[in-house]
């Protein structure tokens, strides 16, 4: 079944695949779990802040996300983004948005709410003598969260928040339904232009399956590490 | 902000003549609800015997099951999608590949298929975390009464995992739900395929998202709803969820 493979095409775009595709994956994995767990820890202190408003926008903001398929939310985001811009730059007309940012915002947006439902554990996991001791010592809210609250719950979700980074990582393959060259979508289009849909598609699975295979025996290693300092 | 909003499109007729857009919308969830349905039922049959088979003692068996899982788990579902629409024809014997080429409606088994086996890893571990919950003596109970291990499991393991796995079942059944919309891109056009093809049609597109995102939060509510009514039936007593 191999005779008539052509591993040649997959040589040949290698340079692309990699320096393009690749990057604009990782780079775009990389801002999106950051910009998401920034955003996903507001929420979660949010939702836990006791004010009632304020834990209930979050927690809306938390369910609409979780219950929406990715795919409608890209397509929201990426018509939804030019009028956002339009919004805070006051400019008379929708701004143009790259690929990139609209799909940055797309994945830091989404990837808030599933972080901020692992942040949240977190924090709830910190006994409540942490931060009453905190207080004690006269540190204000924002000082006991930054110093004594998020440190240990970060370390603690750790593993967790990683496994969520594969997932992330493997999601942005989504992007493809807007034409975006990511690594799928470069593999597509030298597909599709070269006839060659089997090499370039076992090829890409392959890439995808490494590199999640490599991370998620990472991530297990670390928690073992992590579970072993407790 | 200057969209032009026009609510009232939804009852404009469409251009593919098969009624208004409303019409278009609902088929679409119709079919989005018909393939999760499929890809669930795949799903949980695999996932169920796959997560058994990880607990068994016998080192093959768990070594299969784990390796179902991996595979499944590290490739995006999109590239799994991929293989099983483009790649799986090219690669089996010529006359097998014409054959599954020519199998009408295409995108939507491939999509039940490859949604629920994708799902079916996640099932695997669910049942797997469940039967390793049980107190050991269970299992030593079921055999120190003389029954087999596919009786310990039929009648003493697997009734109990599945009433404790029921909570996270409902949400890998709404990733199911969800996940059927990355079909659209093998050209399945449920729920997000038919919002995405009204606003190429029509060119209102806050409209045609917002209806999508209504329809996809009412089923989340109903399989929401009646499943808490299926764990509080089978919640088993003397757990924190039971009675």
């Amino acid at each position: 079944m191999f005779a008539s493979f052509d591993f040649d095409v997959i040589r040949r775009s290698l340079g692309y695949l990699f320096f393009d595709g690749m990057t604009f994956t990782l780079t775009l994995t990389g801002l999106a779990a950051l910009g998401g767990l920034i955003c996903g820890t507001l929420i979660a202190l949010m939702r836990l802040s006791g004010f009632k408003l304020l834990g209930r926008i979050a927690g809306l903001y938390v369910d609409l996300m979780r219950s929406l398929p990715l795919v409608l939310v890209i397509f929201w985001f990426y018509f939804l983004v030019p009028y956002i811009g339009q919004w805070l730059t006051g400019s008379s007309r929708p701004i143009r948005v790259g690929a990139f940012t609209s799909s940055l915002v797309t994945f830091i947006m989404f990837e808030a709410a599933y972080f901020s439902e692992i942040m949240r554990a977190g924090i709830q996991s910190i006994s409540k003598g942490q931060p009453a001791a905190a207080q004690a010592l006269g540190l204000t809210y924002s000082q006991t969260m930054r110093y004594v609250v998020l440190p240990q719950a970060f370390r603690n979700m750790l593993p967790v928040l990683l496994t969520q980074t594969i997932v992330l990582f493997q999601d942005t393959s989504l992007v493809y339904v807007l034409s975006i060259p990511d690594f799928l979508g470069a593999a597509s289009k030298v597909a599709q232009r070269d006839g060659r849909l089997v090499e370039m598609y076992l090829f890409a699975a392959v890439v995808y399956f490494a590199i999640s295979c490599m991370a998620s025996f990472g991530v297990r290693r670390l928690q073992t590490r992590i579970a072993f300092v407790h | 902000m200057n969209y032009h909003w026009n609510w009232r499109i939804f009852w404009e007729p469409a251009p593919n003549g098969t009624g208004t857009y409303l019409d278009m919308l609902l088929s679409g969830l119709v079919l989005t609800i018909e393939t999760a349905l499929c890809a669930w039922i795949i799903a949980l049959a695999f996932g169920a015997v796959v997560g058994v088979l990880r607990t068994l003692l016998s080192k093959a068996a768990s070594w299969f099951g784990f390796a179902y899982v991996e595979f499944f788990r590290n490739m995006p579902l999109l590239v799994q999608l991929f293989l099983w629409f483009f790649v799986l024809p090219e690669i089996l014997p010529p006359s097998w590949g014409l054959w599954l080429k020519q199998i009408p409606n295409a995108p939507f088994y491939t999509a039940a298929i490859g949604v629920g086996l994708f799902m079916s890893a996640r099932v695997a571990e669910q049942t797997r975390a469940g039967i390793n919950s049980l107190p050991r003596g269970q299992k030593l109970a079921a055999t120190a009464l003389g029954l087999t291990t596919a009786q310990a499991y039929r009648y003493v393991l697997l009734p109990m995992a599945f009433r404790i796995i029921l909570p996270p079942l409902t949400s890998e059944f709404l990733s199911t739900i969800k996940n059927t919309s990355v079909a659209i891109t093998i050209g399945l056009i449920e729920l997000t395929g038919e919002a995405r093809a009204m606003q190429e049609f029509s060119f209102q597109v806050f409209e045609a998202f917002t209806a999508a995102t209504v329809l996809y939060l009412l089923i989340n509510i109903v399989v929401v709803t009646a499943m808490r009514f299926l764990e509080r039936g089978l919640a088993v007593p003397g757990y924190i969820s039971g009675k």
